[in-house]
């Protein structure tokens, strides 16, 4: 389970610049619930992933994935919870090191490092079974550097790297922003899949309308860094991209009360 | 080129891989700067020769060498990671504040070690010439010194450093500490320049408070030229190279200062070093501007 509780995030603080990102938002995410994010930009979509994942510490509020509390756990500290993917294919992995050395790295995610060799024959056939898997015909290029492959068959990688390990959340990141259509396409099925056969709890962040209806149990509109819409089961079934749209541009136009938002 | 000479040029180069693969290590492996080495590498030779003329083993000098110089590189770290003083200028200010260490660590200039016993006393008189034996001897130690680190950078550990360098922000996603991972690669990287600066205190017979001048000069002309010549296939390739270049470099000195022809000078040595590190950084440039 992952819990938000009163998050405030304030970036440059006591600046002229201070914006307050996140503005008391809190969730509960039951486990394995798959949830899409949505909102303008500057709602605080990437702010809420970024507290989860530890890479922005909020400046009151608890979070606590699972059953720890990690409110004060850098990024490094709690990797053992929090699997991602990042909007950026370049971001998620090393291009300078192979995808076999990129799987061995993630494969250890959250946990000590020693001295074995990072690819002894049974872990490369392990990475290599995974990667087949992918009908991308990679296995067969496991020694290429990294940075060879496309956008998307990074993302592919990625989203095998994030499951190579267990976690109690995994983040997506406006992961099919990047890339063309089609193959956004094949990276949102593969995404479904992985969290479908491993019931993951996940949290994907999207500008698709169409995306945050289709895939998931849950949808939540952020804005001004507040939580203004959060639908699932039937509401949310009947629930229509227009709907969505409708009510963006009445937020934007700032012509309601957030409060009469809160449908559902 | 006499064949002392060739074979004095071998082993100066072979002293130098270990600068070379510490310079890899921070250079590539981590993408960190690093100028302590001008610094290290004297400190190296300081410590081994004091601690050698105060009767200690020879064996067990080169080990304090190493970790003074672990320790050098630490402080580096230090400034980077805690103090957030940009990498290169932590790694200046480490390097100036040596000069007065390794001073302090002789109490002057230089100190002689003429007739110390050293790791190599043991290996002189078995039969071979003494020009044999300084090559051979330093060889063996940095074909140890290559398979360790190529073990340790293609284990759990080494992939951690080397994903540190290539993207911190990935690495910290997969649970790396990479401050941690500064630490401990500048402290490897410093401790094996410092083996070097052991070295060259125990072949050349001396520790010199001004031998670490261009010391990272070095190191980097090994590193790419080992680049430019071998390419990148990996990373024993990769260290492969860095001692090959660190040789060749030696060889190509020697050849460029015993040329008449060229009317050189021993005096014009860091001109020299400074034509051939330009040569080999923009050589691989223009080779790849006439393919493309």
């Amino acid at each position: 389970m992952i819990k938000l509780d009163n998050i405030q995030v304030i970036f440059g603080k006591g600046t002229p610049l201070e914006k307050q990102a996140l503005n008391g938002v809190s969730l509960t995410i039951e486990e394995g619930t798959f949830v899409t994010v949505i909102g303008s930009n500057g709602a605080g979509k990437s702010t809420v992933l970024g507290v989860l994942a530890g890479d922005v510490l909020p400046s009151a509020g608890q979070v606590t994935i699972g059953n720890t509390d990690v409110t004060r756990k850098g990024t490094a500290a709690r990797a053992g919870l929090v699997a991602r993917v990042f909007q950026d294919p370049l971001a998620g992995s090393c291009g300078a090191l192979s995808i076999e050395e990129n799987l061995a790295l993630a494969a250890r995610r959250g946990e000590s490092r020693g001295l074995t060799p990072a690819l002894g024959p049974k872990r490369r056939e392990h990475f290599r079974e995974r990667i087949a898997e992918l009908n991308l015909g990679l296995e067969n290029r496991m020694r290429d550097r990294m940075d060879l492959l496309s956008g998307g068959q990074r993302q592919a990688v990625s989203l095998v790297m994030a499951t190579l390990a267990g976690s109690e959340v995994l983040l997506l990141d406006e992961h099919t922003a990047a890339l063309d259509p089609g193959m956004a396409e094949f990276i949102m099925n593969l995404t479904q899949k992985i969290v479908s056969e491993r019931k993951l709890t996940a949290l994907m962040v999207t500008h698709s309308m169409r995306q945050a209806l289709d895939f998931g149990h849950r949808t939540i509109m952020l804005h001004a860094g507040e939580v203004v819409l959060d639908v699932s089961g039937d509401s949310r079934k009947t629930l229509q991209v227009e709907d969505l749209i409708a009510m963006f541009r009445r937020i934007r136009g700032q012509t309601l009360d957030d409060d009469a938002l809160l449908i559902g | 080129m006499s064949q002392i000479a060739f074979w004095g040029a071998v082993e100066l180069g072979l002293v130098y891989a270990f600068v070379a693969l510490g310079v890899f290590l921070a250079f590539r492996v981590l993408d960190f700067p690093d100028l302590t080495v001008d610094g290290s590498f004297p400190l190296g030779a300081a410590v081994t020769a004091v601690l050698i003329i105060a009767g200690v083993n020879p064996w067990l000098a080169s080990g304090v060498a190493m970790v003074a110089g672990a320790a050098a590189g630490i402080v580096t770290a230090i400034l980077n990671v805690r103090f957030r003083i940009l990498n290169l200028l932590a790694s200046i200010l480490t390097m100036i504040a040596l000069f007065s260490v390794n001073l302090r660590v002789m109490g002057k200039p230089n100190v002689a070690l003429i007739n110390a016993d050293t790791m190599l006393s043991p290996f002189y008189g078995l039969g071979l010439r003494d020009f044999y034996v300084r090559p051979l001897f330093v060889g063996f130690l940095v074909l140890v010194a290559i398979i360790a680190v190529w073990r340790f950078l293609e284990s759990d550990a080494g992939l951690a450093m080397r994903a540190t360098g290539a993207n911190a922000r990935m690495a910290r996603a997969q649970g790396v500490d990479t401050s941690r991972q500064i630490y401990l690669g500048m402290a490897l990287s410093n401790a094996l320049v410092a083996f070097g600066g052991a070295l060259f205190a125990q072949t050349n017979g001396f520790a010199d408070v001004t031998s670490g001048v261009g010391t990272i000069v070095v190191g980097l002309a090994a590193v790419i030229i080992g680049e430019t010549l071998l390419g990148a296939r990996g990373i024993l390739i990769a260290l492969v190279g860095c001692v090959l270049g660190s040789i060749l470099y030696r060889i190509a000195i020697q050849l460029a200062l015993s040329t008449d022809m060229l009317g050189l000078q021993a005096s014009d040595l860091n001109l020299v070093t400074a034509a051939l590190v330009t040569v080999a950084l923009v050589l691989p440039r223009l080779r790849r501007g006439g393919a493309a």
